[in-house]
């Protein structure tokens, strides 16, 4: 199950037809403690770059970006009762949402495992 | 995912006596006020509790430390701050503002009376400013002096006293020095001068001491088991649980300090007098009453409402947040906003608006969480 990253530091594995996304560990490092996470309604059309969900620490809002464009199946309401999540478990738990793949070319601007890496190790 | 906080101009930024321990401590840092500035180290909300459990060391170096004196030195300040001086006796300090001729709040501010001057401590995103208005309007006879080569340290939290008091020396006991007193003591062989007070609702002290000395100072006192290195971040959410307001958000030159609730700052004897810039409009709204007041708000559910949010009292807008964060000690939004004074009555049913949703908020008195001030045995 190939995991891709964006600039923008959400991460969305993919499986077939349906992607999970959510924010890297080093996302979460830098927002610091979560408390709460607004996620899109499921059914709800996400474009490529566009606003998906929104992350609030005690310090500031931030916004979550949709890594590809397709239809919001599902939201982790586990992050409901506890946003903290998202701190402890940021790429597994803490997932955000599950998406429908609309076209998987849009994989192809995304960065791998490594090059997410030293994506984040030059910053 | 990106920030939504907006970045401070682009200007060189400055670095402040403590920079390089900060970074030691493993602190983040950020700009504010025109300096790099440790936001957090562990955490926000690990340094936020830690605070209000035990005790948080503060870097308020940023903070202008001036020094007036001069003959006529009292007048002087009172034909510009609403304060009584006559009643500000030897080693007490009291709160104050700086307004402008329209009574808008330029800053507000902590003055001491010092053996032959007055001390104030104003904000660090205004100091320039307050020195160019302050040497505009002070006659030639008062020197003002800015301590560019001071640091200012706050300890704060319950354990504060206990951990200070193990490095502290001087003609009398920590224990003498109750809320917002201050006084001369040494430290490591240095002089410094420490106040009882603070900016987090917790019993604390506000340190100023010789630049030269702030790293020792500050080694020596984390190296207590009762300190840690607290930033930025926790400040402003303890000061916020406080209810204490933020000049630059919850204070403004388009505001005024009786909208702000803090007639405290116009001293009684001022209030009658006036003679204090701004005050036609200051005198007036204390008869007269203000068309808006600054309110806190306990919001429900989870998500914070933040400055520039709107609040509404059914489809009518009625005010704007002006600071909102998460209170990590309630577990809950909290906010501070102005609203039509009409809707400002504590258990007023209210709504502020985020993101196009409603959050049902309620009028509540501040501080959100009690203030530990010690005030003596």
């Amino acid at each position: 199950m190939p995991r891709y990253f964006t600039d923008e530091h959400e991460w969305i594995d993919v499986e077939g037809d349906s992607a999970t996304v959510g924010i890297t560990d080093y996302a979460q490092e830098q927002l610091g403690d979560i408390v709460f996470v607004e996620l899109p309604d499921v059914g709800a059309m996400l474009d490529k770059g566009g606003d998906a969900a929104v992350v609030e620490s005690v310090k500031a809002a931030s916004d979550v970006y949709s890594p590809i464009t397709g239809e919001v199946t599902e939201a982790n309401g586990s992050l409901e009762d506890e946003p903290a999540l998202v701190n402890s478990s940021p790429e597994e738990d803490g997932w955000f949402f599950r998406m429908t793949v609309g076209d998987k070319a849009e994989f192809e601007g995304l960065m791998d495992d490594k090059a997410y890496k030293a994506f984040v190790d030059n910053l | 995912m990106s920030d939504n906080d907006t970045l401070e101009d682009e200007m060189p930024l400055g670095t402040l006596p403590l920079d390089a321990w900060h970074r030691a401590q493993g602190a983040r840092m950020v700009p504010f006020a025109g300096y790099e500035m440790p936001i957090q180290y562990e955490g926000i909300v690990a340094e936020h509790e830690w605070t209000r459990s035990s005790a948080g060391l503060f870097d308020v170096s940023h903070m202008g430390q001036l020094l007036l004196s001069g003959e006529g030195l009292d007048a002087a300040v009172e034909a510009i701050l609403p304060i009584d001086l006559s009643t500000l006796k030897l080693g007490r300090q009291r709160y104050s503002l700086l307004l402008d001729d329209n009574g808008g709040v330029l800053d507000d501010l902590m003055v001491s009376r010092w053996p032959d001057n007055l001390y104030f401590v104003v904000n660090g995103a205004t100091k320039y400013d307050d020195i160019g208005y302050l040497r505009e309007h002070l006659p030639d006879e008062i020197t003002l002096h800015h301590m560019e080569d001071h640091a200012l340290l706050a300890l704060q939290g319950p354990k504060a006293a206990d951990a200070l008091a193990r490095h502290v020396t001087g003609e009398y006991t920590l224990a003498d020095l109750t809320f917002m007193r201050f006084g001369r003591f040494e430290m490591a062989g240095h002089v410094v001068t420490i106040a009882r007070a603070g900016y987090t609702g917790e019993d604390g002290f506000e340190i100023s001491l010789p630049a030269e000395a702030a790293e020792e100072v500050a080694r020596m006192l984390c190296a207590e088991p009762e300190v840690k290195p607290v930033g930025l971040g926790a400040r402003d959410s303890l000061r916020l649980e406080a209810g204490l307001p933020l000049y630059g958000h919850d204070l403004s030159p388009e505001i005024s300090p009786i909208e702000a609730g803090l007639i405290f700052g116009i001293n009684k004897r001022r209030r009658t007098e006036g003679g204090f810039m701004g005050a036609e409009r200051i005198c007036r709204e204390i008869a007269e009453g203000t068309s808006r007041k600054c309110v806190g708000l306990t919001i429900e559910g989870r998500m914070p409402a933040r400055e520039g949010a709107d609040v509404y009292a059914g489809d009518t807008k009625v005010g704007t947040v002006t600071s909102g964060g998460f209170s990590p000690t309630l577990g809950a939004p909290i906010a501070m906003a102005y609203v039509d004074s009409e809707h400002a009555a504590n258990g007023t049913a209210l709504e502020c608006e985020v993101r196009k949703k409603r959050l049902p908020a309620t009028v509540s008195p501040m501080p959100f969480v009690p203030h530990q001030y010690y005030r003596g045995n």
